[in-house]
């Protein structure tokens, strides 16, 4: 089963990759952005065919390691 | 005093360390391979600095799950000191010693200066042959040293006193100028609860003998081995 993780910083938490990418795109003539923020996209491969247990197993994962809960969010999709 | 240092892939400060605690205790510390859970008796543990596992994923975050972390992590629970330097205050951040985390510096450069730093807690085992309130001067070398936590833990960290060293300007003003990298309320280093844990971004180990251009650093190992060899 495929999974996909996205990783987001907290509202509140102050992005400067997200700022420097909103004035590049700002430098480059694109007009009328509000704010941009940055994250991470991950993509799993799962031998787990049961889509609760998958999304437990990822859910622990988050939480352990592909995320850091002081200042990321994170959301999981599951194909199928 | 017996001391390991813990070597990751990437660590690039552990000969620093091991010369500076080699000057100060007079004896070589254990490079401890970070794989290997076994880690001998010790009174102290240095997680050095450096780029572990390629900082891959976040500064910190994979070696903070090195076999030999969980162990590190046992014996901070039982009162062994253990020094976080840079990548180190990272990997303690990261496997849970430390509150918070280290963010991309505000300027999104990496930062490699000499930095002034105030003194604010001298009552530790790394502070000792420091004053409260002293002026030293160190360097940074980080891309990630922008130290942030929410409010109530920040809040925290001030009633207890565990805020280590913060950036400062030559003359010992706390303000947003001497700030290198936007760490929150010009954090540089900071205590665990029982004061048995410290991490900082600073490097005392890079100037802690003469031939290097100052010595502000050395107290600190100077400190722990007094204190330290007091103890055992």
């Amino acid at each position: 089963m495929k999974v996909r993780v996205h990783i987001t910083l907290k509202n509140g938490v102050l992005d400067p990759q997200g700022k420097a990418i909103e004035h590049a795109l700002a430098g480059l003539g694109f007009g009328g952005i509000d704010d941009v923020r940055q994250g991470k996209y991950i993509e799993l491969e799962l031998a787990e065919t049961d889509s609760a247990r998958a999304r437990a197993s990822v859910e622990a994962m988050c939480e352990k390691l592909l995320a850091n809960t002081v200042i990321e969010n994170y959301e999981i999709d599951l194909d199928g | 005093m017996k001391a390991a240092v813990i070597v990751s892939p990437g660590s690039n400060c552990d000969r620093d360390v091991q010369v500076a605690l080699r000057q100060s205790a007079g004896s070589d510390p254990i490079m401890h391979w970070h794989g290997d859970a076994d880690l001998p008796d010790v009174d102290l543990i240095v997680v050095p600095g450096g780029f572990s596992y390629g900082d891959y994923l976040r500064a910190g975050a994979v070696a903070a799950h090195s076999p030999v972390m969980r162990e590190v992590v046992a014996r901070a629970d039982k009162g062994v000191p253990v020094l976080g330097i840079c990548n180190g205050f990272q990997i303690l951040t990261e496997c849970g010693l430390l509150p918070g985390v280290l963010m991309r510096n505000a300027g999104l450069k990496f930062i490699c200066r000499d930095v002034d730093l105030r003194v604010e807690a001298a009552d530790t085992v790394f502070t000792a042959d420091y004053v409260d309130g002293q002026i030293i001067r160190i360097p940074v070398a980080h891309n990630e040293g922008n130290y942030f936590a929410d409010d109530e833990t920040l809040n925290r960290l001030d009633g207890e006193n565990r805020v280590a060293f913060r950036y400062c300007t030559p003359s010992g003003e706390v303000i947003a100028a001497a700030n290198p990298n936007g760490a929150a309320r010009n954090i540089a280093g900071i205590l665990n609860e029982k004061r048995n844990v410290l991490g900082m971004m600073p490097h005392p180990e890079r100037l802690a003998d003469a031939l290097l251009g100052g010595t502000d650093g050395r107290p600190m190992f100077d400190g722990l081995v007094e204190a330290l060899a007091a103890a055992a």
